[in-house]
C-alpha cells in the first residue's frame, strides 16, 4: 500500500534529493520505510514524560513500581474507595463488578467471572486498580494502597493470607486458580475450516419452527414512538425547550449585582455561572453514584435535585445509612461543607465510600452546582 | 377524492422556510426525532461505564452518521482539546517521540472505510431471542470513512531498528481517558493496516468516538480502537491488560476460554422489515434490505431466506464489497401478507459462510457472550409487524 500521492507538500522535503517517479512524497515515504529516513516530525518523549505514561504491567512484574500492603490494611482502603460499587466483600452491589467468588463456576450455565475465579494474572488486578480505579477518581491512590487493595480482593478470593505482604517482589508469584485456562484463538480449526463450503440454498431442512420469541421476556426498553408521533402532527418548536433550559442563566448572570456579591447571600438566588462550571466538573468525583438534573433517578447515592434545603436523609425510597437516616435538619451550605469535607467524620456510618473534597473551593463549586439544580 | 395535500395551498408552499444563517450546524429534521442511539439500562451498572446502540433499523446506505453512531466508553466521553493532545510512542523504538495534533497532521494520510463492530454485538441473543429491535441486537456497530495516518508510518518515525524482528513484537495501545482502556496489538497488524484518526465522514472526530485522535484497527473487535489515543508502547509481549483477559475473551462449555479472539467474522442482519421497522404499506412491492460485513475482507455474497432457511435466494449488493467495510444489499420482491421468516447470511472472500446460531453453540455452547455472529431471524406477521425469534 502506497499511500502518499496526495499528501501535503510539505514537511519532506529533506528526503527527496534524487526522487524517481512517483513525486518527492512517495519518494520520501518509501524511503523512510526502506532505510528509515525521517519525515523529522515529533520531539523527544523526556525521560520524566515516559516515567508519568507508562504505567503499564505485566505478568512477568516488569513495570511494578516498589511498594508493598497487606489485605489487613486494604480492608479499611476497600470500603473507603471501592466498597460503594464492589461491596465490602468485593461481592458486588446491583450490576457492578463482583471481585470475588464464582470459584469452580466457569462451566456452570451462569458463570461467575471474578478475580479468583477467571482473572489470570495478578499483574492486571493490579495495573487496573491503578490506572482506572476508583471509578470517577482514577490514578489517586498510592502504590502502596494499590497494593494493600490488591491483597484484599486477593484475600476475599482465598488466595493469599490477610498478613501477606503483596510488593512488587510477591505479586509476580501469586498464582490464580485460571492461569490455565484460557487458549489462543482456534477458530481456523474449530470453525473457518467446516464453515468455508458453499451453502445450501434449497431444501435446507425438513421443517421450520418458532422456537423462543423475543417478546416474551419482555426486556426491549420502550420505543418513544409515541413521543415522536406528537412531534409529526403537533407544533412544538424545537427551539422552544432549550431557550427555556437557559433562561434562568442568563438571569442569573444579569442579576449579580457586582457590589452586593461580595457580601455573604444567604438565600443565593443569583448564581455564579463561573463557579456552578466549576462545580460541574467537581461533580464528575460524584457521577459514579449520583445523578442530578433532568429525570435524574436513584442510583448507588440518591437523586441531587434539589438537595439543598431538603431534608437530611429526606428521600423516601432511597436506603440510607441509620445514622442518615436519624438525623435531624436539612442540607444547607455550612451542613453539606461539613458532610463533603470528611463524609465519615460528619455521618458515622454513612453508606457513602467517598473520601471527601479536601480543597474549600471544591466544596463551594460543587454545592453551587447543586444549587442551580433546584427547581 | 382529491388529496387536500395536493388540491389545498399548504403552508409551506406559501410561506418561507428558515433562513441560512438559523442554523449553522444542523441536526436532522425533527420529524426523525426517533432515529437516536438507545441504551438499555440493564445491560450495565451505569450510564458512564456502558454502551448505546445505533438506530440501523432506520439507516441505509453503509456510512453511518456519527451523531447517531454506538458509543461505548468505559469512564465516560472526555473532552480532550486539540492543543492540550498529546500521543507518545515509547517501548523499543530508536526515538521515544511525543506528537501533537498538528504533528499528525502533517504526516502522509489516507482515507479509508471501516466497519467498527463491538465484540459484544448480538451478545445478548446467546442463550436465546432476547431483544426486540435490529437496534438492539445488531446495532453496536458503525461505518465510517476515516482519515488519518498509518500506525506505520508512525512507528518507523520512532524508527523500529530496536524492535529487531517483528514476530514476537507487540504494541501496547492506551487512551487519555480514565479507564485508558489499554489493549496489546501483534506487531503484524499494527504495521498491515491500523489508522491513527483524527476525521470521520469528512469532519472531525465527536467526543463520544475519541475526539480529537483514535486508533483504527480494521476488522478486528471495538474494544481495540481506543480512543483520546495518547500512547502506543513497543513491546516483547502482551500486557495481558483487564479488556483482554478479564474482558474480551470468550468462555466455552467446558469453561476454557479463548483468548485474542480479535477478528470480527463474517455478519449480516435485515434491517428492514424489523421490529422497529414494521411492514407499514399494504401487499405488493416490498424492498428488503439489511447490512454484511467481514473483518477478514470483503463481503462477496449476501443470500436471504424467507422461510427460516429452508430456501435461499442471492441478495443484490448495492455496490461491491470493500475491505472490512459494511455492505448494503437488497431483496426487491413481492409480499401478499405471508408470514415470513426473514434470514439474512453473509459470505466473504475468504469463503467463510456467516453460521447459524446452532452451529456457533455447538462449538462455543452459551457463555461466550463476545463474537455472536450467527444468523438471525424476523418474524414478519400478517400484519407487517416483525419480531426477534429464534427457530429450530
Amino acid at each position: 500500500q502506497a499511500p502518499a500521492a496526495e499528501a501535503p507538500e510539505d514537511g519532506s522535503e529533506t528526503a527527496a534529493a534524487d526522487a524517481p517517479e512517483g513525486g518527492l512524497i512517495a519518494a520520501a515515504h518509501a524511503d523512510q520505510e526502506a532505510t528509515g529516513l525521517r519525515f523529522g516530525l515529533g520531539r523527544a518523549a523526556l525521560p520524566e514524560e515516559i516515567a508519568a505514561w507508562d504505567v503499564d504491567v505485566r505478568p512477568d512484574g516488569s513495570g511494578l513500581p516498589e511498594g508493598t500492603g497487606n489485605a489487613w490494611d486494604g480492608e479499611a482502603l476497600f470500603e473507603d474507595n471501592c466498597a460503594s460499587c464492589h461491596g465490602s466483600f468485593a461481592e458486588g452491589v446491583g450490576n457492578w463488578p463482583k471481585l470475588a467468588g464464582g470459584d469452580g463456576t466457569l462451566a456452570d450455565e451462569d458463570p461467575l467471572k471474578t478475580v479468583g475465579s477467571y482473572w489470570p494474572y495478578t499483574s492486571t488486578v493490579w495495573d487496573y486498580v491503578h490506572r482506572s480505579m476508583p471509578f470517577g477518581g482514577a490514578q489517586t491512590l498510592s502504590d502502596d494502597d494499590v497494593y494493600a487493595i490488591v491483597a484484599y480482593i486477593l484475600y476475599s478470593n482465598d488466595i493469599i493470607d490477610d498478613e501477606f505482604e503483596v510488593s512488587h517482589e510477591t505479586l509476580p508469584t501469586i498464582e490464580l486458580p485460571n492461569a490455565d485456562g484460557f487458549i489462543i484463538d482456534d477458530r481456523a480449526e474449530t470453525e473457518y475450516s467446516q464453515w468455508r463450503a458453499e451453502p445450501c440454498m434449497e431444501n435446507c431442512k425438513d421443517g421450520v419452527e418458532i422456537t423462543m420469541r423475543a417478546t416474551v421476556l419482555d426486556v426491549t426498553p420502550d420505543e418513544a414512538v409515541e413521543e415522536s408521533a406528537e412531534m409529526d402532527s403537533g407544533t412544538v418548536v424545537a427551539t422552544a425547550a432549550p431557550a427555556e433550559d437557559a433562561a434562568p442563566v442568563e438571569t442569573a448572570e444579569a442579576a449579580a449585582p457586582t457590589e452586593e456579591a461580595a457580601a455573604p447571600v444567604e438565600e443565593a438566588a443569583a448564581l455564579d455561572p463561573e463557579l456552578v462550571k466549576a462545580g460541574e466538573r467537581v461533580f464528575n468525583k460524584c457521577k459514579a453514584c449520583h445523578q442530578v438534573g433532568d429525570g435524574a433517578k436513584n442510583r448507588t447515592g440518591p437523586h441531587l435535585n434539589d438537595v439543598m434545603g431538603r431534608e437530611i436523609g429526606g428521600i423516601d425510597d432511597f436506603r440510607y445509612s441509620r445514622t442518615m437516616e436519624g438525623m435531624d435538619g436539612v442540607w444547607t451550605e455550612e451542613t453539606l461543607a461539613a458532610f463533603l469535607e470528611n463524609p465519615r467524620g460528619y455521618v458515622k456510618g454513612t453508606k457513602m465510600a467517598f473520601a471527601g473534597l479536601r480543597k474549600a473551593e471544591e466544596i463551594a463549586a460543587v454545592t453551587e452546582f447543586l444549587k442551580s439544580h433546584a427547581q | 377524492g382529491p388529496d387536500p395535500l395536493i388540491t389545498e395551498l399548504q403552508d409551506w408552499a406559501t410561506g418561507l422556510g428558515a433562513g441560512v444563517d438559523e442554523v449553522p450546524y444542523g441536526l436532522p429534521i425533527r420529524f426523525e426525532d426517533d432515529v437516536v442511539r438507545r441504551n438499555v439500562e440493564w445491560l450495565t451498572a451505569d450510564t458512564i461505564s456502558s454502551i448505546n446502540f445505533t438506530p440501523i433499523h432506520a439507516l441505509d446506505g453503509t456510512i453511518t452518521p456519527q451523531g447517531c453512531a454506538f458509543e461505548r466508553h468505559h469512564s465516560g466521553a472526555i473532552e480532550l482539546a486539540k492543543s492540550d493532545y498529546r500521543l507518545m510512542i515509547n517501548g523499543l523504538v530508536d526515538r521515544p517521540l511525543v506528537f501533537s495534533y498538528e504533528d499528525l497532521e502533517r504526516f502522509p494520510r489516507e482515507q479509508h472505510v471501516y466497519f467498527c463492530e463491538c465484540a459484544a454485538n448480538t451478545g445478548m441473543e446467546w442463550a436465546g431471542a432476547q431483544l426486540n429491535g435490529a437496534q438492539f441486537t445488531h446495532g453496536m456497530i458503525h461505518n465510517m470513512e476515516y482519515t488519518g495516518v498509518p500506525l506505520r508510518t508512525l512507528l518507523a518515525e520512532a524508527g523500529l531498528d530496536a524492535a529487531g524482528d517483528f514476530a514476537d513484537k507487540w504494541v501496547y495501545v492506551e487512551g487519555a481517558d480514565a479507564s485508558s482502556n489499554g489493549r496489546s496489538i501483534p506487531m503484524e497488524k499494527a504495521m498491515d493496516d491500523v489508522l491513527v484518526a483524527f476525521k470521520a465522514n469528512g469532519e472531525a472526530l465527536r467526543k463520544e468516538h475519541g475526539y480529537p485522535v483514535r486508533l483504527v484497527v480494521p476488522g478486528w473487535e471495538g474494544n481495540m480502537w481506543v480512543k483520546w489515543l495518547r500512547r502506543i508502547e513497543v513491546m516483547d509481549g502482551p500486557v495481558e491488560s483487564r479488556e483482554e483477559t478479564s474482558k474480551y475473551t470468550d468462555t466455552l462449555a467446558d469453561g476454557t476460554s479463548r483468548k485474542w479472539t480479535w477478528v470480527m467474522d463474517a455478519k449480516s442482519v435485515i434491517t428492514s422489515p424489523s421490529p422497529q421497522a414494521p411492514i407499514a404499506h399494504g401487499h405488493g412491492p416490498l424492498v428488503i434490505t439489511g447490512m454484511a460485513w467481514s473483518g477478514h475482507g470483503k463481503i462477496t455474497r449476501v443470500d436471504v431466506s424467507k422461510d427460516g432457511g429452508i430456501t435461499w435466494e442471492t441478495a443484490r449488493l448495492a455496490a461491491p464489497g470493500t475491505d472490512k467495510a459494511l455492505t448494503r444489499f437488497y431483496l426487491d420482491t413481492t409480499w401478499t401478507g405471508e408470514e415470513m421468516l426473514l434470514q439474512s447470511r453473509a459470505m466473504d472472500e475468504t469463503g467463510y459462510v456467516q453460521p447459524t446460531k446452532a452451529q456457533l453453540r455447538e462449538v462455543r455452547g452459551l457463555n461466550s457472550i463476545y463474537h455472536n455472529n450467527c444468523i438471525q431471524t424476523w418474524h414478519v406477521k400478517a400484519n407487517g409487524e416483525a419480531e426477534n425469534v429464534e427457530v429450530s
